[in-house]
């Protein structure tokens, strides 16, 4: 068999999804089936070439225009597990939509706008250009402005509103640091600013970039107290584009992103280091706080992403090989679990009609495939062992103690608890209480969202094997860790 | 100086993005904050009495550098200009289905979702 060259690959997982999307458009306006087999197609693809890029690394210019005067594409070890990431839960995400999609209409359109997005989102991620990273940047969350705004109800409306005014704020935000950035290191390759940052030293404009670099991408991760728009966006959106938003998209152009540009980019010191970690803390804290009194299961989760987002900024902002490995390990666990939990919702929603949990009960024999994935989900994020929350938090709370900050360390383990209990508050509420009068007729849930979310619940179990090669170095994160504790980007 | 002004410019978006009660008012200053921060990019690029950046062969390379404008933040403008024109296009949109699903402009009625 002829071995692919993986250079090729790496603009084709911005191309396909792109041209896919139009594609869509174009070809299966009409055919709703058509769309989905297209979208389902791509995503395949998607995720076996993410799966094929694993241990490759490299550099891809644009156009074959040599390094200082064209774009770059970077492929590295840390690009790989986001890759993994987003287009395997695409993958399931695209899976669930063709049965869930079925409440809205004008369907093509979600198939192309999800194209989009994913295009964007690989973009973000294998961006070697700051200005070409915030392009694709700027296209998955236009990608997702739209497609939480999608059923165009009341709430989802003024949800897309307040997220397109905050998130354009952010971008605004990081445009005036793309701008002062070009303006003193005079490239926009990322390597290169890396090594003029090296030189000649971080002075007050630059410093001055790095800030707004920081709350811009926090407004994009949503850390508190950039975190206004997500109890709002997330729950209004449809079920697969709430988990896209909430396991992917949220990491992919925000954790990422802050984690490229402080360790890779600027180089990060021990003041800033610092102000992470306090975004953390704030973030876990008042997360999981604030998900413990809520009556909607999905504006729970949202505030359990801020939270668990709050962890691995904490594990990233310990600066230590072993806190990079779980901050970023959380991240892939998140991806998973939080995607599946809010299929899990879209399910229950639409099975039942309804999200408020007062309204639900006794769904564990209706819902067979969203119980048992629920459950699954919901011990991976509360941190029981052999589950891969409880790993990718023990090495975060290691990391902690071992780096001295026991008071970090007993807030970590505390939010843990909280998180516990407002996940087993959800569990008992929705899946083992007294099956209500109302909901007693209801059907199973189709098989493709039941499909999507076994996928999703394998990769939850299979990610709890990753600590197989080593507490220090699990499989695939470890070197992805390596590259960020590496510091600064050599050429 | 002349970046001050652009950064003035971008806080008085700011300002009007936080203290605009309809929707439409928001998204137009939104645009103020967008035209300020495409002018301090192209500002960055600025040379004073520079010359256009086209190439002319009868003069040499480094000396068309030493003279001419820097292209590249014109282009980065260009870009973001249509980013730009993207999110007002969509925003707009938001703003006409929420007049037709609540009725007002106004952002201080349109709050159903709370807690």
């Amino acid at each position: 068999m002829m071995s692919i060259d993986y250079q090729t690959l790496m603009p084709l997982f911005v191309a396909i999804p792109l041209g896919m999307s139009v594609l869509v458009q174009l070809v299966a306006r009409r055919q709703r089936v058509l769309a989905e087999i297209l979208t389902v197609i791509t995503l395949l693809l998607l995720a076996l070439m993410s799966c094929y890029s694993v241990g490759h690394s490299g550099i891809y210019h644009l156009g074959g225009w040599p390094t200082p005067v064209g774009i770059d594409m970077r492929l590295d070890a840390l690009a790989t597990l986001l890759l993994l990431a987003v287009n395997i839960v695409g993958l399931a995400v695209s899976l669930y939509s063709v049965d869930y999609m079925k409440l809205f209409s004008a369907r093509s359109h979600f198939y192309s706008l999800f194209l989009l997005m994913m295009a964007g989102m690989n973009g973000v991620v294998l961006a070697g250009d700051l200005f070409n990273l915030y392009v694709f940047l700027e296209v998955a969350t236009i990608a997702s402005y739209a497609l939480v705004a999608f059923g165009c109800a009341h709430e989802e409306l003024e949800a897309s509103f307040k997220y397109i005014v905050l998130g354009s704020l952010s971008s605004a935000l990081i445009l005036i640091g793309v701008a002062l950035v070009y303006g003193i290191t005079g490239t926009l390759n990322l390597a290169h600013i890396a090594a003029r940052i090296a030189e000649n030293g971080k002075d007050i404009p630059l410093l001055l970039a790095f800030g707004l670099f920081i709350c811009g991408f926090s407004f994009k991760a949503a850390l508190v107290p950039f975190h206004a728009w997500l109890p709002d966006a997330h729950p209004a959106a449809p079920a697969p584009v709430s988990a896209m938003l909430s396991g992917v998209l949220i990491k992919a152009v925000g954790v990422y992103v802050l984690a490229r540009l402080a360790f890779n980019v600027f180089g990060i010191s021990a003041n800033e280091l610092g102000l992470l970690r306090w975004l953390g803390l704030l973030s876990m804290v008042a997360g999981g706080l604030l998900a413990v009194g809520q009556k909607d299961i999905k504006r729970l989760f949202a505030y359990s992403s801020i939270s668990q987002v709050g962890f691995m900024v904490l594990g990233l902002g310990l600066g230590t090989p072993l806190g990079i490995a779980g901050g970023l390990y959380h991240l892939v666990n998140h991806a998973f679990f939080k995607s599946l939990l809010f299929l899990n919702a879209g399910a229950v929603e639409y099975a039942t009609g309804t999200r408020n949990l007062k309204h639900l009960g006794g769904l564990d024999r209706k819902l067979p495939v969203t119980a048992a994935t629920s459950l699954v989900g919901s011990m991976s994020i509360a941190g029981i062992p052999p589950f891969s929350g409880f790993w990718s938090k023990l090495i975060i709370v290691l990391a902690c103690i071992e780096s001295g900050y026991y008071a970090f360390a007993a807030a970590a383990v505390l939010v843990s608890i909280v998180t516990l209990a407002y996940q087993l508050k959800v569990q008992r509420m929705a899946f083992f209480a007294v099956l209500p009068e109302a909901l007693q007729g209801l059907r199973r849930e189709p098989p493709m969202m039941a499909l999507a979310m076994i996928l999703l619940a394998m990769g939850c179990i299979a990610l709890s094997f990753a600590v197989f090669t080593g507490l220090r170095e699990p499989w695939l994160v470890g070197a992805a860790a390596q590259v960020l504790t590496a510091g600064i980007f050599g050429n | 100086m002349i970046y001050s002004l652009c950064l003035l410019l971008i806080l008085i978006g700011l300002y009007g993005v936080v203290v605009s009660r309809q929707t439409l008012k928001i998204v137009i200053c939104l645009l103020i904050m967008d035209h300020g921060i495409h002018l301090l990019l192209l500002l960055i690029g600025y040379r004073r009495a520079g010359a256009p950046p086209i190439v002319d062969p009868a003069i040499s390379i480094a000396e068309f550098a030493g003279g001419a404008v820097d292209p590249l933040p014109q282009a980065l403008v260009l870009t973001a200009i249509v980013i730009g024109l993207g999110v007002l296009a969509l925003m707009v949109a938001l703003c006409v289905r929420l007049y037709e699903r609540f009725g007002t402009f106004d952002v201080t009625e349109i709050r159903r979702l709370r807690g």
